[in-house]
């Protein structure tokens, strides 16, 4: 079985060297992506939940005198965000439109995204954990820059540049927790990390530093406010995939790497700086859900919607209790699938209007009946609607924030904070609904006549996405039973 | 196996004064096939290396230990890949040297880079001044004659002269930093200044940390640290590439391994060694702040890798500083190999480009990703490790680096290095922008490449992500 997690993202990794050397390159890349999914779903339902923990490890060591190796494994919350990574592979993959020249190009640096983002997510050492992540970022500047649309080459910059002071403030942060213990125990392996902080190694004083060193390093890979500005550009110019991709599954990685990190190794720490954190996730929710009304293109509004929902991910991190994590780790996955759909359905509208703004459009349900469906179960999901998977996460991640309160007390910071999250959910609401209206309500127009409908091939991709969201939406025990384990080992 | 002291020096050195008889007595063959001949010499030189095991070497001013051997194996390898540049750089050469054969000077363009190559073998096993100073010098004397090779183009001129007048003026800084060293310590032997140190007087200490500072001038200099770095970008500019290749990996090597040895010597007398010290980190902040704000506004690729060489040059200085950490000499000889690997690749794209367009601005490299998919990639693959992405050989390198910052709590200089990564970031990826971003501006057809110097990149290309994935084979080879 433990070849099955390597080959989550082993696959698309010799996926995309083996297009980089001739191979055809949808049919590899559809090929590939599909072994990922079918292991990452085998992984998912063989992951033995009573006995929870890390299982199907793997390690190859590296340097004796570091403690380093490459150490492969996972628990529920790793599995279900590999689940997560190949279901939004294999759909980015597959609505991936013809390419003329550079095809294989193209194809090589999807897969190489996919298989950065599995990597890390597989991994259970901090140097590859850190590694695989961040070689995904020469992809994404590539493909920004030479398939992007609009202003791609600013926004190739812009994303580049920021994500790498973000991962070189992370490094930083993860040498300074290498460091922490004294020489015999240093070590990279997660798992004895996780081992020697209940031991207390990770309480001095040097720890608050560090896990504030993290959680901006971290913070500016989720797009933290106020470090969210090359989120929305960035997505709004790249091509469907990466921006499929990137929101739905690279961003989850400075989540990731909170919860299986920074909370885990220095709680005490996170508990000294949730009050910074609850102001700044108030930004994404309040500033940035605003600044999401403000769009008036399509694009624009999914890219700042995707840096307003992360607000609540946060917020289920701050709370740290057990209802609250759990929330924010399904929110993780839910997120990941509604804006994969999302984005994948706005490049298609892309293509077949050449226009994403709301002054243009209106009355495409007409014309694009199966598209304007999907599209609204999708928005429906991204707002928090009942029945998808958002709506249950977010629910979690409510209990858990107002969870923390003192009985007769009156509100501390987390009900505040709580109180204006779910006017956020309003905020939401307009948004989406306002796009919605805007793009397909109305009066059928004349200039549609030539519009089609979703084809098959983005069809399929879309509806995969948003069935799993029913799935999780209609019973999250399936995933939550696989997380919490997990996330029981450091909540007390 | 061990093997006499100078025995790998004078075989190099009988290979570059065999090459040059060679030059006299060949008549009208291609002189192409000299640098063959020294590929082949050199590649013997380093599998004696490689079976040679460090040991007492039996002499007080040369040591074989394991970081000598190590830096050897450097610089011969950095030889051999300047020769393969040479090759494809002949053509270039031959048309501003003046003389009719059209044969005439090559073979000296290939011997003299063997002779410098033994220089800086001398000079990575030096542990007395005077040794250090003669083999510096052979070094140096050997670059004033390569770097204004190109007799008939004004920029190599005037980069020679540059180089000359700077050169010399660093070389009078080392060698008075030396006289005050001596005049202090009785000594010229840095084991035997080590040992005298810790029983200097108060009232000698100025006059011993003066003489250190010089020293540090006349490396600084050689390292291309800020504020001595002023003729990189010039020289670099205006030698002949493989040349600047050279200079930019071999020189700066040695530089640190001298640069080391004089620290480390130094460090038992804490009054004196920790001004040292402080006074490198100085030199660390400067260089990291030049070399990367620098090279943000470049459009001249060789230019850009000056200032790329001057910013390595800042990372390898903390590295320097924090010589008090465990790890402190690993990082440097780690980063060392990785900027060695880097640099060198990054060069050899250089040169093959150039050899068939029109100049070496970025600009030339335009729509490279269309026109040559391999000399692309492998130049993708050079600047991912210049930038320092994981699973390159550069991030190992930046990894150890900053973890000896942190160990010895350089938290300044870790703040400083965030800023320059990112800096760094921008301006490598301005050439990846190029060949891929661009559309091809002149000549869209594919260049030609020599076997030689494809398995060349396809090696450098290996070498960089293997050391990147497994660091053990990188530190396995250390000290």
């Amino acid at each position: 079985m433990n070849f099955l997690v390597q080959l989550t993202f082993l696959s698309p990794l010799i996926g995309g060297l083996l297009i980089l050397g001739g191979t055809p390159a949808r049919k590899t890349a559809i090929i590939t992506t599909l072994i990922a999914l079918v292991s990452a779903l085998i992984v998912f339902l063989g992951y033995n939940r009573s006995a929870g923990g890390y299982q199907f490890l793997a390690a190859l060591p590296l340097v004796r005198d570091w403690d380093l190796k490459f150490l492969i494994g996972i628990d529920g919350l790793s599995s279900t965000l590999l689940l997560l990574t190949s279901l939004v592979g294999i759909a980015a993959v597959w609505v991936s439109p013809t390419v003329g020249e550079g095809e294989n190009r193209y194809y090589a640096c999807i897969l190489f995204i996919v298989a950065g983002a599995a990597g890390a997510f597989a991994s259970l050492d901090l140097f590859f954990f850190y590694a695989f992540h961040e070689l995904a970022l020469i992809p994404t500047f590539l493909m920004i820059g030479i398939w992007g649309t609009g202003n791609r080459q600013s926004a190739a910059w812009k994303i580049t540049i920021y994500l790498s002071i973000g991962s070189i403030i992370l490094l930083v942060g993860l040498i300074g927790l290498y460091l922490l213990p004294p020489v015999p125990q240093r070590t990279f392996d997660i798992v004895k990390l996780q081992q020697l902080a209940s031991s207390g190694a990770f309480s001095g004083s040097g720890s608050k530093s560090i896990y504030l060193l993290l959680l901006l390093g971290f913070g500016i890979l989720v797009s933290l406010f106020p470090f969210h500005t090359w989120a929305p550009q960035a997505y709004a110019s790249a091509p469907v995939p990466v921006a499929m991709l990137h929101a739905g599954v690279l961003k989850k990685f400075g989540l990731y790497g909170l919860l299986r990190v920074a909370l885990p190794l220095m709680p005490e720490a996170a508990r000294h700086w949730a009050w910074l954190l609850l102001i700044l996730l108030a930004g994404n929710i309040l500033y940035v859900g605003l600044a999401t009304i403000a769009q008036k293109q399509l694009d624009l509004t999914l890219g700042y919607s995707s840096v307003m929902h992360m607000g609540y991910v946060f917020l289920g991190i701050a709370s740290y209790n057990v209802i609250g994590l759990n929330g924010a780790a399904l929110l993780m996955l839910a997120h990941g699938l509604s804006i994969a759909a999302l984005f994948a359905m706005c490049g298609e509208l892309r293509k077949q209007t050449g226009t994403l703004n709301y002054l243009d459009l209106g009355g495409l349900a007409t014309n694009m009946p199966t598209l304007s469906f999907i599209f609204g179960l999708a928005t429906f999901a991204s707002i928090g609607l009942p029945g998808f998977a958002n709506f249950a996460s977010e629910l979690l991640v409510f209990f858990g924030t107002f969870k923390n309160s003192t009985p007769g007390a009156g509100p501390n910071e987390f009900q505040i904070v709580g109180t204006i999250a779910l006017w956020g959910v309003v905020i939401s609401t307009v948004y989406m609904l306002r796009a919605y209206r805007a793009i397909f309500m109305g009066e059928s127009q004349a200039r549609w006549q030539g519009v089609r409908d979703m084809q098959a091939k983005p069809r399929w991709a879309v509806v995969l996405l948003v069935a799993a969201l029913l799935v999780v939406g209609l019973a999250p025990r399936t995933v939550l039973d696989a997380i919490e384990p997990g996330i029981r080992l450091f909540v007390k | 196996m061990t093997f006499p002291p100078f025995c790998f020096e004078l075989l190099v050195l009988a290979l570059g004064i065999l090459l040059l008889l060679m030059e006299t007595f060949s008549g009208k063959q291609d002189r192409r096939r000299f640098a063959y001949v020294g590929i082949v010499g050199l590649g013997i030189v380093f599998l004696l290396l490689q079976a040679s095991s460090p040991g007492p070497s039996g002499m007080a001013s040369y040591v074989s230990d394991s970081a000598a051997i190590f830096f050897k194996k450097i610089v011969v390898l950095t030889t051999i890949v300047v020769l393969i540049m040479s090759i494809d750089y002949a053509d270039t050469i031959r048309r501003f040297l003046a003389g009719g054969s059209g044969q005439s000077g090559l073979g000296e363009f290939f011997a003299l880079p063997i002779l410098t190559c033994a220089g800086m073998m001398w000079m990575s096993s030096a542990i007395d001044f005077i040794l250090i100073f003669v083999s510096l010098e052979l070094v140096t004397i050997s670059f004033y004659v390569l770097v204004a090779y190109m007799r008939r183009n004004a920029n190599s001129l005037e980069a020679g002269v540059k180089y000359l007048i700077l050169s010399a003026l660093s070389t009078g800084f080392t060698i008075y930093g030396i006289t005050w060293i001596y005049g202090v310590t009785r000594q010229t032997n840095l084991t035997q200044i080590e040992q005298v140190l810790p029983g200097i007087p108060v009232e000698n200490q100025p006059g011993l940390l003066f003489g250190a500072l010089l020293v540090l001038v006349g490396l600084g200099f050689k390292i291309a640290a800020a504020p001595f770095q002023f003729w990189v970008p010039d020289v670099y500019q205006g030698a002949p590439t493989p040349i600047t290749a050279f200079l930019s990996v071999g020189s700066k090597s040695v530089g640190f391994i001298v640069l080391l040895r004089v620290v480390q010597a130094f460090q038992s007398l804490p009054a004196v060694g920790n001004k040292l010290i402080t006074a490198i980190i100085l030199l660390a902040a400067a260089t990291l702040l030049y070399g990367n704000l620098a090279a943000l506004p470049q459009t001249n690729f060789k230019r850009l890798l000056a200032y790329s060489s001057i910013g390595h040059a800042g990372y390898l200085l903390i590295a320097v500083a924090g010589i008090g950490a465990r790890d402190s000499g690993q990082a440097v000889v780690v980063y060392l190999a990785a900027y060695l690997l880097m640099t060198l690749l990054s060069f050899l794209v250089l040169v093959i480009v150039t050899a068939h367009g029109d100049g070496d601005d970025i600009v030339n490299f335009n729509g490279l990703g269309k026109r040559s998919p391999f000399l692309a990639f492998g130049l993708l693959v050079a600047m991912m490790s210049l930038a320092g992405v994981p699973l390159t050989a550069g991030f190992l390198g930046k990894f150890l680096v900053f973890k000896v910052a942190f160990e010895t709590r350089q938290f300044f200089l870790i703040a400083l290095g965030i800023i320059t990564v990112g800096c760094g970031f921008y301006f490598y990826l301005k050439v990846v922008k190029a060949m891929y971003w661009q559309p091809a501006t002149a000549s869209v057809a594919s260049i030609p490449v020599s076997k030689l110097s494809l398995a060349a990149i396809a090696i450098m290309v290996i070498l960089i992500f293997v050391l990147g994935v497994f660091p053990q084979i990188a530190l396995g080879l250390l000290p």
